[in-house]
């Protein structure tokens, strides 16, 4: 036998427990991704070297540098923003994902299950579509809107004699889904064809242009979201003995099951409201963090988040590398990525 | 004891009662068809009269000994060389589509599967996406080759990937191989379309499914493929039934099931195949006409594969005219018309029919 050793915390409002390894997983995690960031920073067409790089961020670049302003320039205004954004979105979406699957104890559920991607596409291809140059401080708002409405509209359909049953949550689901999807092809299927491709664009999900303020209003709400995902996470392990043990255990199930939804469907909603519907991320994060700490949502949660974090990171990297000076647009990547690991899951037949 | 007798007898009232039905009940819906068809081809740029549909569709044969005026001969070819065939195909499409849609559903126990779980759109999008990106502008016969060729390779693929491991195909393997490989191809389709804007512009109607422009030329070199799947279907809807009971039921019951596995799989192929191939990917029939079809005829795959087809062929016909009359005179792809009057139907369903 393995001998597990956990890290408690008790305090009178809250207790956690966590495996021991998780947080020098997340070190190691931190690490990588440090590594990746500086190594994403200094890649593209304007070459930095990383001691350049690192030297800028810290500050230490002596200002007599002769590219001292481009560097500055370079670092924090074009590189910087979109690689935050990407660990931000790869962070909300893992989250989402293993929240998601914890609630409907389905390893394949991912954080789109709930209509989030398909409401967030049809606002943002309508706005593509119809308004040229939609701005960049509206889009995500109306397309956070529109993830949210979606869903909120799902789970009334569903709602019948004082609950909302998984599989008739999932089949009304399916079915909103395509109806919004149907509108969705109907613009893309008559709007003017600039403006189409710009759409699909940001349906696959991109972080293309990404600036501070979608940095900002990332953090701004990842700040309240994530903590609250990671303070729920005991209600997930206790939902997964199955709903009557988990009332046994004192818990409110339909209405933990709600709050839980809610926290999955806004952090979804928040990061596809800033770069599009990047998929997999969501589905992939979370798989391998249950292999690295195992079940525990408490440790399961905050290292899928990283791993989700550092997996785009490293995505945007790919998808700026692979075909430039031209560039891959990230959900692109992460299904090229996430497609042969699920196929290796398949050969091993772990999951058969 | 006596409720129990009573609830016995109950049951078999029941059972009787459902099967009376149930032969009367294909003839309804086969009229029903029929109507559909005739409104269908009435409607149009020019709306032509029931009865001219009527006698062009008999007299095609014999069109050269016929004394007809003018218009009315215009007429005649209107009828036969646009609007029938392209009904034809949708019925032949809604079809196939449904059938294909329950086998996958009756095979996998899966109530979300459908034709499209197999990565056969996907690859069948991705095939002609990649047509149009390396030969330019291929005719729609063109497309409809690379379509059932694409869509023949990826569900081969998906089986092969989903049979090697340990243990061999398990619906659950295979369903997850079809995700996999539909969400890699369709990254690889919207890396080209990005990309390619003229691309773009020539495929996005197709991608939406659609019946506008198929004519004769198309439907000859399918047909075969898919008459030979919906026969299939019918010959082996009494294993089917047996097969959704589960695999160690239907072993117990003494069936070869890996046998059987392959044939449905082959036959859902050609079905879902042929249908890309003639009007590009069209979802959500294949998913909810089987419901509907378990929802009148019971768990009786003898059945409901019947009623699948006559109620995927008329709904798809349904579709196809609203498509046309919705926006005149342009016309919406009618994949996505399906979607739209499919859904609300569905989300009722899915609340009458699912307690838990």
């Amino acid at each position: 036998m393995i001998k597990q050793t956990w890290i408690t915390i008790r305090t009178p409002l809250f207790s956690y427990k966590l495996d021991k390894r998780a947080p020098w997983i997340a070190l190691l995690l931190l690490l990588f991704m440090g590594i990746v960031l500086v190594a994403s920073i200094s890649y593209g067409e304007y070459h930095i070297t990383p001691t350049e790089v690192l030297q800028t961020m810290l500050g230490t670049l002596p200002q007599d540098h002769p590219q001292y302003r481009q560097f500055h320039l370079v670092v924090f205004s074009f590189r910087l923003p979109r690689i935050w954004v990407a660990f931000w979105v790869g962070m909300a979406l893992a989250t989402s994902g293993a929240i998601m699957q914890g609630i409907t104890r389905n390893p394949l559920a991912d954080p789109f299950l709930l209509g989030v991607s398909g409401g967030a596409g049809l606002v943002a291809v309508a706005l593509i579509v119809w308004i040229k140059d939609v701005s960049t401080t509206v889009l995500p708002i109306a397309t956070f809107i529109g993830a949210l409405l979606t869903a909120f509209m799902i789970y009334i359909f569903a709602w019948k004699n004082g609950g909302s049953a998984p599989l008739r949550l999932i089949l009304i689901g399916v079915a909103i889904e395509s109806v919004v999807g149907a509108f969705t092809h109907i613009m893309l299927v008559f709007g003017n064809i600039n403006q189409v491709q710009q759409a699909y664009v940001w349906l696959t999900g991109s972080v293309y242009g990404r600036t501070w303020a979608h940095v900002h209003t990332l953090v701004g709400w990842l700040m309240v979201l994530l903590p609250m995902a990671f303070l729920c996470a005991n209600w997930l392990n206790m939902l997964n003995l199955g709903d009557d043990t988990a009332k046994g255990l004192g818990m409110r199930v339909e209405r933990q099951r709600v709050i839980l939804l809610v926290i999955s469907v806004a952090l979804a909603a928040v990061a596809v409201a800033v770069s599009g519907t990047i998929g997999f991320v969501g589905l992939i994060a979370p798989h391998i963090a249950r292999r690295v700490v195992g079940a525990s949502h408490q440790a399961l949660l905050p290292i899928s988040a990283l791993f989700g974090g550092a997996l785009l990171v490293l995505a945007d990297l790919i998808g700026r590398w692979v075909i430039s000076p031209s560039e891959l647009p990230i959900g692109i990547v992460t299904a090229m990525i996430g497609a042969p690991y699920f196929l290796y899951l398949l050969y091993r037949g772990r999951n058969g | 004891m006596t409720t129990h007798a009573q609830s016995i007898s109950q049951n078999k009232t029941r059972i009787l009662g459902s099967r009376f039905w149930l032969l009367p009940g294909v003839f309804i819906l086969s009229g029903i068809l029929v109507a559909c068809v005739l409104w269908s081809i009435t409607l149009g740029a020019a709306d032509i009269a029931p009865q001219t549909v009527f006698d062009a569709i008999i007299q095609s044969n014999n069109m050269d000994n016929l004394q007809l005026d003018s218009q009315t001969r215009f007429q005649y070819l209107v009828i036969q060389t646009v609007r029938f065939p392209r009904v034809l195909i949708g019925i032949v499409v809604g079809m196939a589509l449904a059938v294909a849609g329950a086998i996958m559903q009756g095979l996998t126990r899966n109530p979300l599967a459908d034709s499209g779980i197999l990565g056969i759109n996907a690859g069948a999008s991705f095939a002609v996406v990649l047509a149009v990106f390396v030969l330019g502008t291929p005719s729609l016969s063109t497309y409809a080759y690379f379509a059932f060729v694409g869509a023949g390779v990826s569900a081969v693929l998906v089986y092969m990937l989903g049979s090697m491991g340990r243990g061999g195909a398990t619906p659950l393997r295979l369903t997850l191989a079809g995700v996999i490989l539909t969400a890699f191809l369709s990254s690889f389709t919207t890396a080209i379309l990005i990309n390619d804007q003229q691309a773009l512009d020539k495929i996005r109607f197709w991608t939406a499914g659609s019946l506008a422009g198929r004519d004769m030329s198309i439907f000859i070199p399918v047909s075969p493929y898919v008459a030979v799947g919906l026969i299939g279907a019918l010959l082996i809807s009494r294993q089917i039934t047996t097969i959704s009971l589960g695999d160690d039921v239907a072993k117990g019951l003494g069936q070869n099931t890996a046998w059987i596995k392959g044939v449905a799989a082959i036959i859902v192929v050609l079905l879902a195949g042929g249908a890309v191939a003639l009007a590009g990917p069209i979802g959500f029939v294949g998913l909810v006409v089987p419901h509907i079809a378990r929802f009148i005829a019971g768990a009786d795959y003898r059945w409901i594969i019947p009623y699948a087809m006559l109620i995927g062929g008329i709904l798809l016909t349904v579709a196809d005219v609203l498509a046309r009359i919705v926006i005149r005179p342009q016309e919406v792809p009618v994949g996505l018309m399906m979607a739209l009057c499919g859904a609300p139907f569905f989300i009722w369903l899915a609340r009458m029919r699912v307690r838990r």
